[in-house]
């Protein structure tokens, strides 16, 4: 069977996305710019843009002098090379071959698919419009070789069909630089005189070796099918998901517990292989009449432990409510993370505490609470009481910094700092008295004042004066004064209670 | 053999039916409290074991979270995990240094039902890769301290719970009930200012021991027993006072 190839060009793919992605660009025009040796320079324009005169590579002072109004948005980096993947595999509906062409285009092998759609025509037809209607601006074109393909999806019309063995004729009149070759050689031949194929196919071949070297031999070969190209296929990640359909309704927890067991099992076999472990999971039941019912669960640390996993899943299996049975069951795993098999100890603990038992004990907690009950605490570098705390946000993450001891911190600090009434000396001493809850308190002892100041790059606040407190009963108290006396009576606050 | 050495064997062999079993000289842990630990059977602070503090005032409740920090950190002097579960929790984690513990070795449970503390607690319990459990709830019926003893003495976790103003202090299955309040510090040579912590600990109860009293004082990082000093100076204030005479 003949080879056949389509090649796919995208000829404003980064700005299509952005019209995509925000509507609002589609009537302006706009180029997406990178700095450069320190001036930002346009790395891809819109169509409305280049209509207006405005080319890549461009340095962008240049195309506001061209045009003052346009609009200039930052390149994201790899950001082509990933659309192009995701347009391949998207492909894959029409080929199970396709591979990306940087920097924007997308080659095809489409031998013995086209006929599935009606032919040739129907086929590119089919292609172009839904990429149209997508948004995309393209031009396509299908050929024996890959060679063919590129050239007349680029300089030819807007989809071209070439026919078997007659793709010699097709890009006879094609420029050199259709070849896919260096922009120094297609200068160098358009120098010479040399402006299409045609000109120079019929030359010695030695001469044109000596001339421009091997790669424009290779490249017309190519072109031709006299020599063979290999497309490297993108392959999609297989989504991490298990099928079990059930020959007969399943209404029973029992009957439920086993098809949750066999997923699991086949799902963490494959997780195992690729050395994954499952973060979230979601198992869902197709029932008979068309309702689809789901649980999920989610995981401190990466598992591909099945019975840890099961449990999990266990005390939610209740809420399924089967009726006439389920039909299918489908277990999927959206969130996966790799497990390194030698990971750093949790914590520097010489005992042998689990670590992967606290994990699982803690995904319990959190399959049954929420996430959000679960906290650990890292110290951070503030004098601010309320900030000289974060929330770690894994199980293995590790403080930074050491924790202070030197300065008195109470063991309970309210959430709130709660107001209070005192007697007070001027200006600087601890109050004699003091009144929180209508509990009138004697100050016996006292230490202080350590004054925190609110950090102005966070907040702007008044600063603080803690002091220690110890009241006739012994208890102990850390308040504090809100500012100075400049501004009339400063206010008192209790902020916590120390052992 | 004498009459009081069968009469200590049998007395040891019951106490290792209860779970007081003597642990291994590697797994035992120094408290600092020697005068406390002579209450307990086997004269040693019981671990593996679920201790009920009770606390009625905001104040008494920080003396008594101290004070649970300090054995706390003794327990974890080798390493460790330590969850802290609570409804309505004010710790302020970076004290917890100050009593010898890591506070990033602390993972704290908030939440917001009672009935559902009691579960995470008891499932903490059950998991024997923890330290020590800390749980603060209000209330407990016996059933509930049944079956955390029950986990307890399954895993060998030690747990405290500290039940902060419960309604009636009714009776429950842990094997001790204590009561901390702050009582007022003293600096050496009579500074000014506020020395370290000291408490009032009251053992109200304790399954096979004595109870007691006793005024302990946290000290860099340890416990230090000073009944007798107390004593001794309130002894002396009163006769300066004359309040006698």
């Amino acid at each position: 069977m003949p080879k056949r190839f389509v090649a796919i060009w995208f000829r404003h793919l980064s700005t299509d996305w952005f019209k995509r992605k925000q509507p609002e660009l589609k009537e302006v025009p706009f180029v997406l710019a990178a700095p450069e040796r320190g001036r930002m320079v346009v790395k891809a324009v819109s169509q409305n843009a280049h209509e207006r005169g405005i080319y890549p590579e461009m340095v962008v002072a240049d195309c506001r002098a061209i045009y003052p109004t346009l609009k200039v948005i930052d390149e994201i980096p790899g950001k082509a090379e990933q659309l192009l993947t995701a347009l391949a595999e998207w492909c894959l509906r029409y080929t199970p071959v396709a591979a990306i062409d940087l920097p924007d285009g997308v080659l095809l092998d489409v031998s013995g698919c086209p006929h599935l759609w009606g032919g040739e025509q129907a086929y590119l037809k089919d292609i172009f419009t839904k990429l149209e209607a997508y948004g995309y601006d393209v031009r396509i074109a299908i050929a024996d070789t890959i060679g063919a393909a590129w050239a007349l999806s680029r300089y030819g019309n807007k989809a071209s069909i070439v026919k078997s063995g007659q793709q010699l004729g097709a890009i006879l009149q094609l420029t050199p630089s259709a070849l896919r070759i260096d922009a120094s050689i297609a200068d160098r031949l358009s120098k010479l005189g040399l402006y299409t194929i045609q000109s120079f196919i019929k030359m010695p071949r030695s001469a044109l070796r000596r001339r421009f070297g091997q790669s424009l031999l290779m490249r017309l070969d190519q072109a031709l099918g006299q020599e063979m190209e290999i497309l490297e296929p993108v392959k999609p990640i297989q989504p991490y998901q298990e099928r079990l359909p059930c020959l007969e309704p399943i209404r029973t927890a029992t009957g439920i517990e086993i098809a949750l067991k066999q997923l699991l099992e086949k799902l963490c076999q494959r997780l195992a292989k690729e050395e994954l472990g499952l973060r979230t999971c979601i198992f869902k039941c197709y029932r008979m009449d068309g309702n689809i019912q789901q649980i999920g669960i989610g995981t401190n640390r990466a598992s591909r432990n099945v019975e840890h996993l099961f449990k999990l899943f266990e005390i939610k299996i209740a809420t399924l409510e089967p009726d006439l049975g389920f039909e299918v069951f489908i277990l999927e795993a959206p969130k996966v993370e790799t497990i390194s098999t030698a990971q750093d100890a949790l914590w520097n603990s010489e005992g042998n505490h689990d670590q992967v038992a606290i994990a699982e004990l803690l995904d319990k907690l959190a399959g049954k609470v929420s996430m959000d009950a679960i906290h650990r605490y890292l110290p951070a570098e503030h004098y601010w009481p309320e900030r000289s705390i974060t929330t770690a946000i894994s199980l293995e993450e590790k403080p930074t910094t050491n924790w202070r001891t030197d300065l008195p911190r109470p063991i309970q600090l309210l959430p709130n700092p709660e107001l209070i009434e005192v007697t007070v000396q001027l200006p600087d001493y601890p109050p004699m008295l003091f009144k929180y809850k209508g509990k009138l308190h004697h100050v016996k002892k006292a230490d202080g004042p350590e004054r925190i100041e609110q950090e102005w790059w966070i907040a702007q606040d008044l600063y603080r004066d803690y002091y220690c407190i110890e009241d006739e009963t012994g208890a102990r108290y850390w308040l504090f004064r809100l500012g100075h006396y400049a501004n009339g009576e400063p206010k008192w606050f209790i902020h916590g209670f120390f052992a | 053999m004498v009459k009081a050495d069968i009469i200590n064997k049998l007395q040891r062999e019951v106490f290792s039916m209860q779970g007081f079993k003597k642990p291994l000289q590697s797994e035992q842990i120094f408290t600092g409290l020697s005068s406390i630990e002579k209450s307990f059977p086997n004269r040693i602070f019981p671990t593996g074991v679920v201790h009920e503090f009770i606390s009625h005032a905001q104040e008494s409740s920080a003396a008594t979270n101290g004070f649970i920090s300090g054995l706390t950190g003794c327990l974890m002097q080798k390493g460790g995990v330590c969850i802290w579960i609570g409804t309505q929790r004010t710790l302020f984690p970076p004290t917890l240094k100050v009593f010898g513990i890591d506070p990033d070795r602390v993972i704290f449970i908030d939440l917001t039902r009672p009935k559902d503390a009691l579960w995470a607690i008891e499932e903490a319990l059950k998991c024997n890769a923890l330290t020590a459990v800390v749980g603060e709830i209000r209330e407990m019926t016996f059933t509930e301290s049944r079956r955390l003893q029950l986990a307890v003495e399954e895993s060998k976790v030690t747990g405290f719970i500290h039940r902060f103003q419960p309604r009636n202090k009714n009776t429950v299955a842990c094997v001790t009930r204590w009561q901390i309040e702050p009582i007022a510090s003293v600096l050496e040579d009579s500074m000014p200012g506020v020395g370290s912590p000291r408490w009032n600990v009251q053992l109200l109860k304790v399954r096979n021991g004595k109870t007691g009293t006793w005024q302990i004082e946290w000290l860099e990082n340890g416990f230090r027993d000073i009944t007798m000093q107390v004593f001794d100076l309130s002894k002396v204030q009163q006769l300066k006072t004359g309040s006698y005479a």
